[in-house]
């Protein structure tokens, strides 16, 4: 055993670049092949790749598989998986546009364009998620039926069930505050933007600061100044890069005299409006902040990575396991009707395959982002890079005009080869034995 | 020995009485009673499948008795889980150690009973204060306060789950075989803490293998044999032998009896 992590002065002094930033090599890692992934595409595609445009079209492309992939996290942590949750993205989506397109407009006659039909549809399939969720949760948790079979099951199920209901039916026009959280349908513009970027800026660099801080009070060894700041101004222009690039690219032309037409006036020559963060991505965003929190800093987060790393140890120690597991699998239900609504609003209508071939997308986005099927292991901004380089991937090989087969197959192989490469790095550093 | 006698007059402070566990009609444990003093050591002595792990689940919560109680200062109590087991101040040293290979050592010190922010969060930061502070206390090389335990050797994991059994005031404590896996040096460590333990009043369950660790640690030693009790003894009044016949033989030694 080597006392690697001892804080004598002269191993203080052996201590990489890295060591001393204290960055996650794995993250820096994950980085790096999303950066190579960019930088190959850029190449090939003459820069077309990395244009505002596509970047643009890159995000909103990834929050639906993102959203989900952050609650399976959660799910693969504690040694389950969940194989339903493109079927009951369907099924949550279905019951959405009932609501939107029958339900309350006609059935309880509140009229199209009601400005309660669109929180109301989606609380109903947000609580639809929660529910089947928490359901599904039950059956793993309560009556010890493996998370495999029942979701399995799920998978058959609940699409099903939203054909049923829809009797198979294209459901639309939707709700127009609901397009809204589609994606381009639906953006902040440049100055609110900008807002923002700010306040995640001086967010960022307070919450390095206050852990400083806090390490400082308890006397524990902290980071030399310069890393510490070199961090935070990393994560600064990582911020705002990314924002200048959405508020960057400019809404077209014609979309924007039909929006002046639309209010009765008459677009000004030479009038441009940058889109700005889309609403879905916002939420992406804040999703992925609170998640993180929750894996971290919370009660529930620790109790599922200790029941993932030991389920006998957490139970020995006074965890509610089988509750823990209906929890797990409510919120991601939950957060599978999130999706729903982002991807039904994308696609401005409900169809009944919506969400198909979801579960391996999202269970591959959370495994190539390093969380480990044999649980206790995962982070939910490994399942973000994981859902992006994935999209990435497939973007790029379509506007290269690989063909269908072909993304498929190396779409396929980074998988594998990043589950290898994980397991390769464990290995050296001794996580796995 | 005198000082023992003299304990066992004070009030008991756990009493299992008549400790039945059946598992598909194979009788665990099977009619048991055995009781425990304040600053007592009681050895629980077997084969492998006597019954002893299976009794002291009763006790820790892990499993519940099918008939049988138990008393704690007297009070009947119902342990149906480990957290009611926690809350009368019952803590185990499992034998698998029960610790999640995944988390720190904090993180494992206070599982199920983080310490928490005004805010609700878990505070990592005065959880590890904590923790390095007993830590000086148990084992003082240790410094692997940032990594996951299944980075630790097999006697800093031992001392991991020790100080989760003895941070938090424990009364009664329970080791299952907690120096099976450990090299000399840490098992002089644990005697050394049982010892103290004692001094300060607990009392504890040692379950053993090793006669000589019993004949050192404990003040009675209870044998059992097919999830029967043999008996129980004062270890000062018997020879290893006679402990050895017990777990062998099933029969209580003639002058003890």
């Amino acid at each position: 055993m080597t006392e690697t992590t001892s804080h004598s002065p002269q191993s203080e002094q052996k201590r990489s670049f890295l060591q001393t930033l204290e960055v996650d090599t794995r993250l820096l890692g994950m980085i790096g092949a999303f950066l190579l992934v960019c930088a190959v595409f850029f190449v090939v595609t003459d820069g077309k790749f990395l244009s505002a445009r596509n970047i643009f079209n890159l995000t909103i492309q990834t929050v639906s598989v993102a959203i989900m992939a952050t609650g399976m996290v959660f799910v693969i942590v504690m040694r389950h998986i969940d194989l339903s949750v493109g079927a009951l993205l369907a099924l949550c989506s279905a019951v959405m546009g009932l609501m939107q397109v029958w339900l309350l407009p006609v059935y309880f006659s509140f009229g199209y364009g009601h400005v309660l039909i669109a929180p109301l549809a989606m609380a109903g399939g947000l609580a639809t998620g929660a529910l089947l969720g928490a359901f599904t949760g039950w059956l793993i948790g309560y009556q010890r039926i493996p998370s495999f079979i029942v979701t399995l099951g799920g998978l058959l199920i609940w699409r099903n069930v939203g054909w049923y209901l829809t009797s198979g039916r294209t459901l639309g026009p939707i709700d127009p505050t609901f397009l809204l959280f589609g994606g381009s349908e639906g953006t902040l513009g440049v100055t609110l933007s900008w807002i923002i970027a700010g306040v995640a800026a001086a967010g960022a660099v307070f919450g390095l600061f206050q852990g400083r801080k806090s390490k400082l009070k308890h006397e524990f060894p902290v980071k030399p100044m310069w890393a510490e700041v070199s961090l935070a101004g990393l994560a600064v222009v990582a911020i705002l890069g990314f924002v200048a690039i959405l508020n960057s690219y400019q809404v077209p032309t014609l979309k924007l005299q039909r929006l002046f037409e639309a209010r009765g006036a008459v677009m000004p020559e030479g009038y441009s409006e940058g889109y700005g963060v889309p609403y879905s991505v916002l939420i992406l965003i804040v999703l992925t902040i609170a998640m993180t929190i929750v894996s971290r800093k919370t009660r529930l987060g620790r109790y599922i990575f200790a029941a993932g790393g030991n389920p006998d140890a957490a139970e020995l120690s006074g965890i509610n396991t089988r509750l823990l597991t209906v929890k797990v699998f409510a919120l991601m239900g939950f957060l599978t009707a999130l999706s729903a609504i982002v991807a039904q609003a994308r696609l401005q209508n409900h169809t009944n395959d919506l969400g198909t071939l979801d579960e391996l997308r999202v269970i591959a986005a959370a495994v190539i982002g390093g969380t480990a099927l044999s649980g206790g292991i995962g982070t939910i901004y490994g399942a973000i890079l994981g859902a992006l380089i994935m999209q990435s991937l497939q973007s790029g090989m379509a506007m290269v005009g690989v063909d269908s087969p072909f993304q498929n197959i190396v779409v396929g192989l980074v998988l594998v080869l990043a589950v290898w490469i994980d397991i390769q790095y464990r290995k050296r550093s001794g996580a796995l034995k | 020995m005198t000082a023992t006698i003299q304990l066992q007059k004070g009030k008991p402070l756990v009493e299992l009485r008549n400790i039945s566990i059946a598992f598909g009609g194979i009788k665990a444990v099977d009619d048991v009673s055995i009781d425990l003093y304040p600053g007592e050591v009681v050895g629980l002595l077997g084969h492998n499948g006597a019954g002893k792990s299976t009794l002291i689940k009763c006790l820790s919560g892990a499993y519940q008795a099918d008939s049988g109680e138990v008393r704690i200062d007297g009070q009947k109590v119902e342990i149906a889980n480990p957290r009611d087991a926690r809350a009368l101040n019952i803590e185990t040293i499992y034998q698998t150690l029960a610790l999640a290979d995944n988390l720190d050592a904090a993180s494992n010190l206070f599982l199920g009973r983080e310490l928490v922010t005004p805010l609700g969060f878990v505070d990592d930061a005065r959880m590890e204060a904590e923790t390095r502070k007993i830590m000086a206390r148990l084992n003082p090389n240790f410094r692997k306060f940032n990594v996951p335990v299944s980075a630790l050797s097999g006697g800093q994991r031992q001392s991991v789950a020790i100080a989760r059994a003895v941070y938090f005031n424990a009364k009664i404590l329970i080791m299952d075989e907690p120096t099976a896996a450990l090299g000399p040096h840490e098992t002089q460590m644990v005697s050394e803490l049982v010892e103290e333990l004692k001094r300060q009043g607990l009392g504890i369950f040692l379950i053993e293998h090793d006669i000589h660790n019993v004949m050192r640690l404990c003040d009675r030693a209870s044998v059992m044999k097919n999830g029967q009790l043999v008996g129980t003894v004062n270890v000062a009044d018997v020879t290893d032998d006679d402990i050895l016949g017990m777990i062998i033989m099933g029969k209580k030694p003639a002058q003890a009896a």
